[in-house]
């Protein structure tokens, strides 16, 4: 029996030197280690045994056994090593060909510059209100302090309703100023608003002109508000929205609806002020208008003028988006091209 | 405005540069636009006298010049103008010079052209001849005895070889500024005389508007000079001012007229300022009124009937010849000038042709009146003409200025010998202008401004600007009284803007406003910022149209007659009938859009608009519309489909916490395929409600749209969508015990729903029941035909407990009832 262990040892440990692949590995330990396995069948035979020999030869069994195993271990980890390399080799890719498409899209850039203008005033504490497009009379002149007789109101300038169709006091707003008034009307001071929006004038498309545009209004109400903290704010909106070296100048305007009133221009964004075709070589361009809210507008919007004050501006979102972007006609804005808006993701 | 800075030297001083004067003005509030440099690029061209002109032998059209330059010898010069004579003054270019041009009949060239001598047809030409035009001028201001010819200079007081930039003073600049509304006064060359002054601290000096008048006779017994009766303007003109709308109407008269040109230092200023030299009395009347900002107008008084003038409004029908000879249609209410018998005028607008001055003219009357701003735009724009006058009446003249402004005419046909001024003025002015006195707070205006000025340097601003200011009790307060012509002082805060203005906006000083708050953005607004970003991460560009379109702009989605999507909103005054109509929904635009893309062979469109539609309110027409927000998305291309679509709005919804959502077939919509649309539906307090619909576009409507591929949209009730979004994010517990997932496969006839299965499965799934999915769906082979096989995984969990087969069985079993008993689904093995 020993000679026999002796043997089946023997004709193991070749095997397993023998088996080239995991599968074959695997076969080797069936044969001689499995239920019906060679080793296993010798084992049964042990019963016939005398305690003495049964002792003896187990443990040259389990010596055997041992060995087989470890050596059985030892070719396995060595072929699946193996097999695992020549794997990864085999699923060498070529990593230059291109990656996977995500499509992703793009927000219109009128959309992406507004967000830029109200990310600046958020970040300085403006809440964003809206208002509607269609308006009153009184809300988008009236309230603010046009004249009965101004030229802006006149049907070349605004666009009116029919009637029948809505009341000849209902018009498409020209501005966003109209909100100042809802605002304040439905707001007490401290004030502190942004209003985006769209807007109408009489203007017939060309490269600079669009029936419809969008501006952006800011407001703030309180007491003690003085020009010198409109100046103040529009300058950090300039650093922050075009950067630290960004200087604004400041020189008087006429708006119905502030006094002082003020246009603001800011160091040029392109050449930074030395003069190009942005800025018309000025060095300089103009960006928005702005004043401190007149004391009629105050009164309309139900609050006392001697208590407080306030200050305005207000700018043009497809001027400032012509302007960064180098777009050089206005109408693109309308057309939607998807290759067009698809330029700015 | 145009500003020749030599004429505002006739009355202040200027020693900035024209860059610093540039900047001076932008600082007073008047932006400077540009600064025109004359008598640039202009080389060796002198004056030169015409001695002698003969025929060109060998050409019709030309002459043959012997021009004086002041050389011994005369050059020889040959031109094809036919306006020249012998005695007249010229500019001349000589061989190698070089002008502006352009050259009759050519392009400008970059720096100049050069001119050379010559042969032309034969004959030596030495240089050439110069109209206005190669000397840079602009056609409209050419002298109109040169504007198609040679330029004749004016008077014989020239010097032959003078240079020509030199004798006529062209070294000079003109800025163009920009003139705000509130500020009429300043289209006028002395009231930026006075700006000039104020912010430069140099002397001011006024016109002279001294009057001579007649020679007069020696009374017998008196020293006092009197003139005959019959020598004064009653005695010549009579008027009677009708109409309320002209406030004031000044009238002098001039007799014994001679019409000559006008003089260089006269014409140049007119042709700075960009107006043409006529005649030397048309040349006073826009002289003054540039001057001044005071509209004048010279009628001959032979051609007035009974010598009358009566300013009065136009009646309907009428018509009228303007001096520009053309015949126009007179709308009712117009203010005109009239005689006794006709109209001679349009006031504040435009003379008439027949009482034009012209070279015969022997008597004239000069109006110099007065008239309203709204009367006058309102008449401008019923007649579609907008003149010198009519601009500067439309903004606002002072009342004031007019007998000053006449005296000034006067003053200076006596000066150019233009005619006899006869004595006395007509002067009806019923009601005196006056300027608004008011108290200023100079704590007040400091506290606007944020500035910390004194009070004696605040009087000073205000006195330069020639504003008077008296001391009250009140230490703190000022009463100002302006000049009568700043017709926009009108209340403290105007005084505001004047004291910064002198300050400069410059020094004002940069502060924030004490206030602390927090930005808040409303929930529309966030919502729809969420939106947007969750259809760009889907790949999807945001489009933004016009909120008006054509009311037709729906019709070939072929919806019913009087649906809601075609009750516009109408504009009174659109540009165009394209964009007349406030939009009821966002589709048609979405659809021209693609249709746009489609036809620029853009291979693929992802897009969506979110904006405002619009609706008439219908129970009130005096209110608002309603303004809804909407929300289109649309595709085509490669990848489309419907259920791309709609997983998009699923997608989109789901990140919104839009939850119960069903989308019901829909085969009635005319703008989509009947069997490929879908109302998509929330169950609202148990109610459904519908959020929008979706769809493959119908293939006629599409076509309509120039969209020549499969196409889906989707539009949404955004207004409704905000009101069920759930943005705000919880935290839920991980469940702690395994779930258990049976797959089945249904064997269904073809036009059970997956819907209804699902909304089945949940209905009998109870609280046991997780989640139901479709994962597969199979027709074909071992499945009969009308027939499909779905496959649902349902995953069943206990939050309180690992769960049992047997815990499921029960469940599970009740589905399967429900599903057998309901749409006669059966089991297949899977």
């Amino acid at each position: 029996m020993q000679a026999e262990l002796q043997k089946i040892l023997a004709e193991a440990l070749e095997a397993i030197a023998k088996a080239s692949s995991v599968e074959e590995c695997e076969e080797t330990r069936v044969k001689f280690l499995g239920k019906k396995g060679a080793l296993t069948e010798i084992l049964k035979g042990m019963g016939k045994l005398s305690p003495e020999e049964k002792k003896e030869i187990g443990q040259i069994a389990n010596k055997a056994k041992a060995e087989i195993e470890n050596t059985l271990n030892a070719r396995f980890a060595e072929l699946k090593a193996a097999a695992q390399t020549a794997k990864l080799a085999a699923e060498k890719i070529d990593v230059t060909e291109p990656g996977k498409k995500f499509e992703l899209g793009a927000k219109h850039p009128l959309t992406v510059t507004m967000n830029e203008i109200l990310n600046v005033f958020k970040s300085m504490g403006y809440s964003i209100v809206e208002g509607p497009e269609v308006e009153t009379v009184w809300h988008n002149f009236d309230a603010l302090n046009s004249p009965k007789n101004h030229p802006s109101r006149d049907m070349t300038d605004t666009f009116y309703f029919s009637e029948g169709r809505g009341s000849e006091d209902m018009i498409l707003r020209t501005h966003t100023s109209p909100v100042e008034i809802r605002t304040m009307l439905s707001q007490k001071p401290p004030i502190k608003v942004v209003v985006p929006g769209r807007c109408f004038r009489n203007d017939t498309p060309d490269a600079t002109h669009s029936p419809m545009f969008h501006q952006i209004e800011g407001l703030v109400v309180d007491e003690g508000i003085t020009l010198a903290d409109l100046k103040g704010t529009l300058d950090t909106f300039a650093k922050l929205m075009f950067g630290p070296d960004a200087r604004i100048k400041f020189r008087p305007s006429h708006f119905p609806f502030t006094e002082p009133s003020a246009e603001i221009d800011v160091s040029c964004f392109k050449c930074g002020g030395k003069g190009c075709n942005v800025c018309k070589g000025s060095g300089w361009i103009e960006i928005l208008g702005c004043g401190l809210t007149h004391p009629h507008v105050l009164q309309a919007g139900g609050i006392d003028p001697e208590k407080y004050s306030g200050f305005a501006f207000g700018m043009g979102v497809e001027r400032v988006a012509m302007l960064k972007y180098g777009v050089e006609d206005i109408r693109l804005f309308y057309e939607n091209d998807m290759r067009f808006i698809s330029e700015f993701k | 405005m145009l500003v020749p800075v030599k004429w505002i030297k006739d009355y202040v001083d200027v020693k900035l540069t024209a860059d610093e004067y540039g900047e001076m003005m932008t600082t007073a509030g008047l932006t400077l636009e540009t600064i025109e440099y004359f008598g640039k690029e202009i080389e060796n061209v002198v004056i030169g006298k015409i001695e002698k002109i003969e025929q060109h032998p060998n050409a019709e059209k030309l002459v043959i010049c012997q021009m004086n330059v002041g050389k011994e010898e005369l050059v020889q010069i040959v031109t094809g103008a036919d306006n020249v004579s012998e005695g007249d003054f010229v500019p001349v270019v000589l061989d190698g010079g070089r002008v502006p041009g352009p050259l009759h009949g050519k392009e400008k060239e970059e720096g100049g052209t050069v001119i050379h001598a010559g042969e032309l047809r034969g004959v030596k030409s030495d240089g050439m001849l110069c109209g206005p035009q190669e000397l840079g001028w602009e056609d409209k201001v050419a002298p109109y005895i040169s504007k198609d010819g040679i330029w004749l200079l004016p008077g014989n007081d020239w010097t032959p070889g003078q240079d020509l930039v030199e004798a006529l003073g062209l070294d000079t600049y003109v800025l163009d500024v920009d003139v705000t509304p509130n500020r009429p006064d300043c289209l006028s060359i002395l009231a930026l005389a006075k700006e000039t002054k104020a912010f430069t601290g140099e002397e001011y000096k006024k016109p002279d508007t001294t009057v001579k008048g007649a020679p007069k006779r020696m009374g017998q017994n008196s020293i006092r000079f009197q003139p005959p009766k019959a020598e004064r303007v009653h005695n010549f003109i009579s008027v009677e001012v009708q109409d309320p709308n002209c406030k004031r109407y000044c009238a002098r008269v001039i007799k014994d007229v001679k019409i000559k040109q006008s003089p260089w230092w006269l014409q140049e200023r007119l042709m700075y300022s960009g107006m043409r030299p006529i005649n030397n009395i048309v040349d006073i009347t826009n002289y003054v009124m540039l001057e001044y900002g005071q509209p004048l107008h010279a009628f001959d008084i032979n051609m007035l009937a009974d010598k009358k003038i009566i300013v009065k409004a136009a009646e309907e029908g009428d018509t009228f010849v303007t001096l520009d000879g053309k015949e126009r249609q007179m709308p009712e209410g117009v203010m005109m000038i009239n005689d006794s018998e006709k109209a001679v005028g349009i006031a504040g607008i435009m003379g008439g042709l027949n009482s034009e001055v012209t070279e015969d003219t022997k008597i004239i009357v000069l109006e110099s009146a007065n008239f309203d701003a709204d009367n006058i735009r309102i008449s401008s724009k019923k007649l579609g003409m907008s003149t010198e006058a009519s601009k500067r009446f439309s903004r606002g003249v002072d009342a004031n200025i007019a007998r000053e402004a006449a005296n000034r005419f006067c003053h200076l046909v006596e000066k150019l010998g233009a005619g006899t001024v006869v004595d006395d003025i007509i002067d009806i002015y019923p009601e005196k202008i006056e300027a608004i006195t008011c108290d200023v707070r100079i704590d007040r205006m400091n506290k606007l401004n944020g500035t910390d000025i004194p009070k004696e340097t605040i009087i000073g601003y205000l006195k330069a600007l020639d504003m008077v200011v008296e001391e009250t009790e009140d230490e703190n307060v000022i009463r100002v009284t302006p000049p009568t012509e700043r017709l926009d002082m009108k209340e403290e805060i105007d005084y505001a803007e004047e004291i910064a203005r002198m300050y400069g906006y410059d020094n004002i000083p940069m502060t924030l406003p004490k206030m602390n708050t927090k930005s808040i953005s409303t929930r529309s607004w966030q919502i729809r910022e969420i939106a947007k970003n969750v259809m760009t991460s889907l790949g999807s560009n945001e489009i933004q149209t016009y909120s008006f379109v054509s009311p037709r702009s729906v019709d070939p989605l072929r919806l019913e007659d009087d649906t809601w999507e075609k009750n516009f909103l109408i504009l009174l005054n659109p540009l165009g009938d394209e964009t007349s109509a406030m939009r009821t929904m966002l589709m048609p635009e979405m659809l021209e859009v693609m249709g746009r893309n489609f036809s620029r062979n853009v291979d693929r469109v992802n897009a969506f608009e979110i904006g405002n539609t619009f609706l008439p309110d219908i129970m009130d027409e005096g209110k608002l519309p309603s303004e809804e927000l909407s929300m289109s998305i649309g595709a085509y291309g490669e990848g489309e489909d419907f259920f791309t679509m709609k997983g998009r709005v699923e997608t989109l919804l789901s990140m919104l916490g839009i939850k119960n959502l069903h989308f019901e077939a829909e085969s009635e919509y005319g703008a989509f395929h009947p069997g490929r649309c879908a109302r998509i539906v929330i169950e609202d307090r148990g109610f459904p409600m519908e959020l929008g619909i979706m769809g493959e576009v119908h293939p006629e409507v599409a076509e309509s749209f120039g969209i020549g591929t499969r196409a889906y949209v989707c539009e949404l009730n955004f207004e409704y969508v905000i009101e069920k979004a759930s943005i705000e994010k919880s935290y839920k517990p991980l469940p702690k015990f395994p779930a258990m997932t049976r797959d089945i496969a249904l064997l269904v006839s073809e036009d059970v729903k997956v819907g209804d299965l699902e909304k089945t499965i949940i209905a009998a799934g109870g609280n046991l029941l997780e989640s139901v999915e479709l994962f597969d769906v199979y027709r074909g082979k071992q499945v009969e035909e009308g027939k499909k096989s779905l496959a649902f995984s349902i995953v069943y969990r206990d939050a309180q407990k690992t769960l049992t087969d047997d815990d499921v069985q029960g469940v599970h079993g009740d589905i399967l009832n429900a599903l057998k008993e309901n749409y006669n689904a059966v089991l297949r093995e899977m």
